[in-house]
């Protein structure tokens, strides 16, 4: 199936090693415990991880077709019923199981 | 303190630390179980033994990035795409680290595998979860990480193992990250005065998914949230609005 060989295959899953590790030491590494870290990205770290999880959700949501298929529907309902659940008894799993079973039930019975 | 009240200390630390941990990692051993598997199963059609999902889950532990070192491996041998383009795909670990510079600060080794097993999933749980005072903290944190891990990487060599067996109905299963997203992005909210940031950071991400499509728009959402919370640094923190839990 493959074309490389093994030692390739090697190479190529440890430059995508090489590629993650330096995504997450980078900033450890250029700003070290032992030095107080500039203002200026301390002030980031407090208000970078709001948008982060806006981000993360978009990022779930990235392959859903509003325009087709099932219109984003089952995803939209879902989303409700986490956000009534969470808003009512605020227990995480609770609202993750709900919404998930929800979602499950929508796409493979309904949609 | 002797070697026995030694060990008394670390269990006494240890244990409770993974009881209060574990909850807050079932929604991924459900997401990353189904992920992991149907990753595992797309390995195994393709053509490769289930040591690769163990071993590049194990070593790479980042999700997507997994799922495109397939095409990556059935293509042209070409290494330094491959490192670039995983720092593309990857960049997003930069704001994650950013955040977590002063929570990892003194935990010692532990540090050094926080950090490496730090995907979105583990990020977003370290951060938001509300960690027991009398839970030590570092421990949470490693469990989290660790069972995280866990869970990615037996599913993975599961469906690389029984890929073409495995038949049960678990469409729309991987719903349960977005639900946890969705979740941690409320809590976020809920404990946050001024909700500036999670606006921006779902506006500016649908503005990009709409404009570059849905593999490109990591890129340009990171910049223009970090453009626009750079701007607004004054008005945020100026009225110390900006403090978090």
């Amino acid at each position: 199936m493959a074309t490389m060989s093994v030692l390739q295959q090697i190479i190529t899953i440890a430059a995508v090693v090489a590629g993650t590790m330096v995504t997450r030491f980078l900033p450890f590494l250029v700003f070290p415990a032992g030095k107080e870290t500039p203002k200026y990205v301390q002030y980031l770290g407090k208000v970078l991880p709001a948008a982060v999880f806006g981000l993360l959700v978009i990022y779930c949501l990235r392959n859903v077709n509003i325009l087709g298929g099932s219109h984003a529907i089952p995803e939209l309902i879902s989303i409700a019923v986490v956000v009534v659940l969470h808003l009512w008894k605020r227990q995480m799993l609770l609202s993750i199981a709900g919404g998930t079973i929800c979602y499950m039930l929508l796409v493979q019975l309904v949609f | 303190m002797d070697f026995m009240g030694d060990r008394m200390t670390r269990n006494g630390v240890v244990i409770p630390a993974m009881k209060a941990a574990f909850p807050y990692t079932l929604p991924i051993f459900a997401g990353f179980w189904f992920l992991g598997l149907t990753y595992g199963m797309y390995m195994n059609v393709s053509g490769f033994s289930f040591l690769y999902p163990l071993f590049m889950s194990m070593l790479i532990y980042a999700g997507s990035m997994e799922f495109i070192t397939v095409s990556l491996l059935l293509g042209a041998f070409n290494p330094l795409q491959a490192f670039l383009m995983t720092l593309m795909i990857n960049a997003r670990h930069l704001f994650y680290g950013i955040s977590m510079l002063e929570r990892f600060k003194g935990l010692g080794p532990k540090k050094v595998y926080l950090i490496y097993g730090m995907c979105d999933e583990t990020f977003s749980i370290n951060f938001s979860a509300t960690i027991p005072p009398d839970i030590d903290r570092g421990w949470f944190m490693v469990w989290v990480t660790l069972l995280n891990q866990l869970y990615w990487v037996s599913g993975s060599t599961l469906g690389g193992l029984f890929g073409s067996v495995v038949r049960i109905n678990t469409e729309g299963l991987d719903f349960s990250m977005t639900a946890m997203f969705v979740v941690i992005f409320m809590e976020q909210w809920m404990r946050d005065r001024n909700h500036t940031s999670s606006l921006l950071g779902l506006a500016l991400s649908v503005v990009c998914l709409v404009v570059f499509g849905a593999s490109n728009f990591i890129i340009p959402s990171m910049l223009t949230i970090l453009v626009a919370l750079t701007l607004l640094r004054g008005h945020l923190e100026g009225q110390g609005k900006v403090g978090l839990a």
